[in-house]
């Protein structure tokens, strides 16, 4: 039998084409699994991506997408020349650098001190505290700052007021937004970014810490020298992933707090993401909020393959490709 | 958190622990409490008259106590009830497919002999370094899709997402390929051993990700806002509330139906009441299935 079958297979002519059916045969049905996936990436992710040539046409409606005039890179000059691309791209860095330094800093302490506490309800009571904000939609995160800030009746100029203080109109004073939106950003998101510290500290092995006892260690010399140190490889990836991301904005958190029509407001509070979606649903000017997209999406681009490119440098096995 | 609480250590009580775990105490308290009262200071405006609001501003406790606004809330119950079932559909429908699409999708693109998996994995991945932008994707939708106005508009862009698929991926990894490579032997196909097999074995992972994507379509409203007009009788309860949050015409406009005149429509207290019932139930669900999250952010957050 084996003398009859052997040369049979060997002999069968193994050309390129034939292989690669082979492989796609034997492969069809964790093909067919993905199948209703790529489609879906497909329509939702990769038919819009021709549309950034709206970026360097003239879009007006009655003509459409192909016989507006195509004007090159003239939406792009016209941002720079007006100082938009500068502010936003200002903006939205700035708010991204602070999110993520403090944040992450913050989160740290979170842990840290989540870690020292040892009653045991105490700390599922506190996580499960400090986790909630981070549950609720962007709208009640905006519905919550305005009971604090909200001149007439806010919580804020109540206070004040109990104090003998003048109150402050918040909602018409840009200089103070910068930190109602981090303050803001960080009661949402610091409870809950604190779990990959937390549990990163859990993974330090026991025997390090008792070890570090025996030789007299305190609770300040443990922290400094040895569950900071510890943590410092999580915090430069993570790091390194947030900075991939520097040029996105939330865009939810900032519509939510400032509202949608407030120019006052936009010197200290538009990122690229409220700019995109006013060009789109209230100023309805497509090619304007398209090149800016294009923007964003190209030098985020390069960001990451940057940043992708750092975290390789740093841990070759944390890396995304 | 079940799996992380270190039992208490053999510790030599000297000043620095003392130190450190009463001002852990005493921090994580200010904390913990700064999470708490916002809700509360909700809760309580939501039970205020608004003359007291209008005295004495926003506050914890009710100066005057007040069911009224959540009276007008549900004098007309059609708009919250519809606009709760609409969301409630939205979210099983959406979490069922999309789960199992996550599920599916993420198994066969862990599986080592799969000769594609590179090829889809990056395609899929491809799609956050790069976008085509808000514009087109509007125009997609509303023009080519002919979605607006309509609820496939929210429910489909919510199904996938290459995070959660990447998470669905790390958690296949540690289930042996030997299972997989067992039945196959048994002469099992690939889409039997993934029903028959993963999915039962997976079912922490699934629960994880099927909490994600529901907690996505619960506090949907980008989409909602960008899609669905608002003159639609019935819309999601995130989208309701925001209209609800920002427009006083539009709370004067649901109170109509009720006999209360326009002047007393208590505008503020209802918004509060709408915020109070739209959130309410999800908050009283959550503490019970945060470990599922907690779970999800160690497993995705540093890879991927």
């Amino acid at each position: 039998m084996e003398k009859v079958i052997q040369p049979a297979i060997q002999s069968k002519p193994r050309t390129e084409s034939s292989g690669r059916l082979r492989r796609f045969w034997n492969n069809k049905t964790l093909l067919l699994m993905c199948l209703p996936a790529i489609a879906f990436f497909i329509v939702f992710a990769y038919l819009p991506m021709p549309g950034v040539y709206l970026a360097f046409i003239q879009y007006n409606y009655a003509d459409g997408i192909f016989k507006s005039p195509f004007v090159a890179f003239d939406n792009f000059r016209f941002l720079v020349m007006n100082g938009d691309l500068w502010r936003l791209t200002f903006n939205t860095v700035a708010y991204n650098l602070v999110f993520i330094v403090l944040g992450n800093v913050l989160q740290i302490f979170v842990a840290i001190l989540l870690n020292e506490l040892r009653r045991k309800w105490f700390k599922k009571v506190a996580q499960t505290l400090m986790f909630l904000p981070h549950f609720i939609s962007a709208v009640l995160i905006g519905l919550i700052a305005y009971n604090i800030l909200s001149y007439d009746y806010g919580l804020l100029n109540h206070v004040l007021a109990s104090f003998g203080m003048d109150p402050v109109k918040t909602y018409s004073n840009a200089a103070i937004w910068p930190f109602i939106i981090v303050f803001t950003f960080l009661w949402q998101s610091t409870g809950y970014g604190s779990i990959v510290y937390f549990a990163a500290i859990m993974g330090l092995d026991n025997e390090i810490i008792e070890a570090s006892e025996i030789d007299g260690a305190n609770a300040f010399q443990r922290i400094i020298y040895i569950i900071i140190p510890w943590l410092k490889p999580t915090f430069i990836i993570l790091l390194l992933f947030s900075l991939g991301g520097i040029l996105k904005g939330n865009f939810g958190l900032f519509y939510n707090l400032v509202g949608a029509n407030n120019t006052q407001l936009y010197a200290t509070t538009d990122i690229i993401e409220t700019y995109v979606f006013r060009s789109l649903m209230t100023n309805f000017n497509f090619s304007i909020g398209s090149a800016v997209s294009l923007y964003q999406s190209v030098f985020g681009f390069v960001i990451v393959i940057t940043a992708n490119w750092l975290v390789k440098k740093a841990s070759p096995e944390n890396s995304l490709f | 958190m079940e799996e992380n609480i270190v039992e208490s250590r053999s510790i030599r009580t000297d000043a620095s622990e003392v130190i450190v775990r009463w001002f852990g105490y005493i921090v994580i308290s200010i904390f913990a409490l700064s999470c708490l009262l916002p809700f509360l200071l909700i809760l309580g405006t939501s039970f205020t008259t608004e003359s007291a609001i209008k005295k004495f501003g926003f506050n914890f406790w009710p100066k005057e106590f007040s069911t009224f606004a959540y009276k007008i809330v549900f004098e007309n119950p059609d708009i919250i009830v519809g606009s709760y079932i609409v969301t409630i559909a939205i979210t099983v429908v959406g979490t069922a497919v999309g789960l199992f699409l996550v599920a599916m999708t993420g198994y066969a693109l862990q599986r080592p002999d799969f000769g594609y998996r590179n090829g889809i994995s990056f395609f899929i991945y491809f799609t956050t370094l790069f976008s085509g932008g808000l514009v087109p994707f509007y125009l997609l939708v509303t023009q080519y899709l002919s979605l607006k106005d309509n609820y496939m508009a929210v429910l489909l862009p919510g199904l996938l997402s290459p995070f959660l698929i990447i998470m669905m991926k790390s958690f296949v990894r540690s289930i042996p390929h030997a299972i997989t490579e067992s039945a196959k032997i048994d002469g099992a196909g690939d889409f039997t051993i993934f029903i028959r097999l993963i999915l039962p074995m997976t079912t922490p992972a699934l629960a994880t990700i099927g909490l994600f994507i529901a907690l996505g379509y619960w506090n949907e409203w980008y989409n909602s806002m960008l899609f669905l007009s608002p003159n639609m009788e019935y819309r999601p309860l995130q989208l309701f509330l925001y209209n609800v949050v920002t427009s006083a015409d539009f709370v004067r406009n649901s109170a109509a139906a009720s006999n209360v005149s326009l002047r007393d429509v208590p505008l503020e207290s209802m918004k509060m009441a709408t915020a109070v019932v739209a959130t309410g139930p999800v908050i009283m669900f959550y503490p019970f299935v945060q470990r599922y999250f907690i779970k999800g952010i160690t497993v995705g957050a540093v890879k991927g």
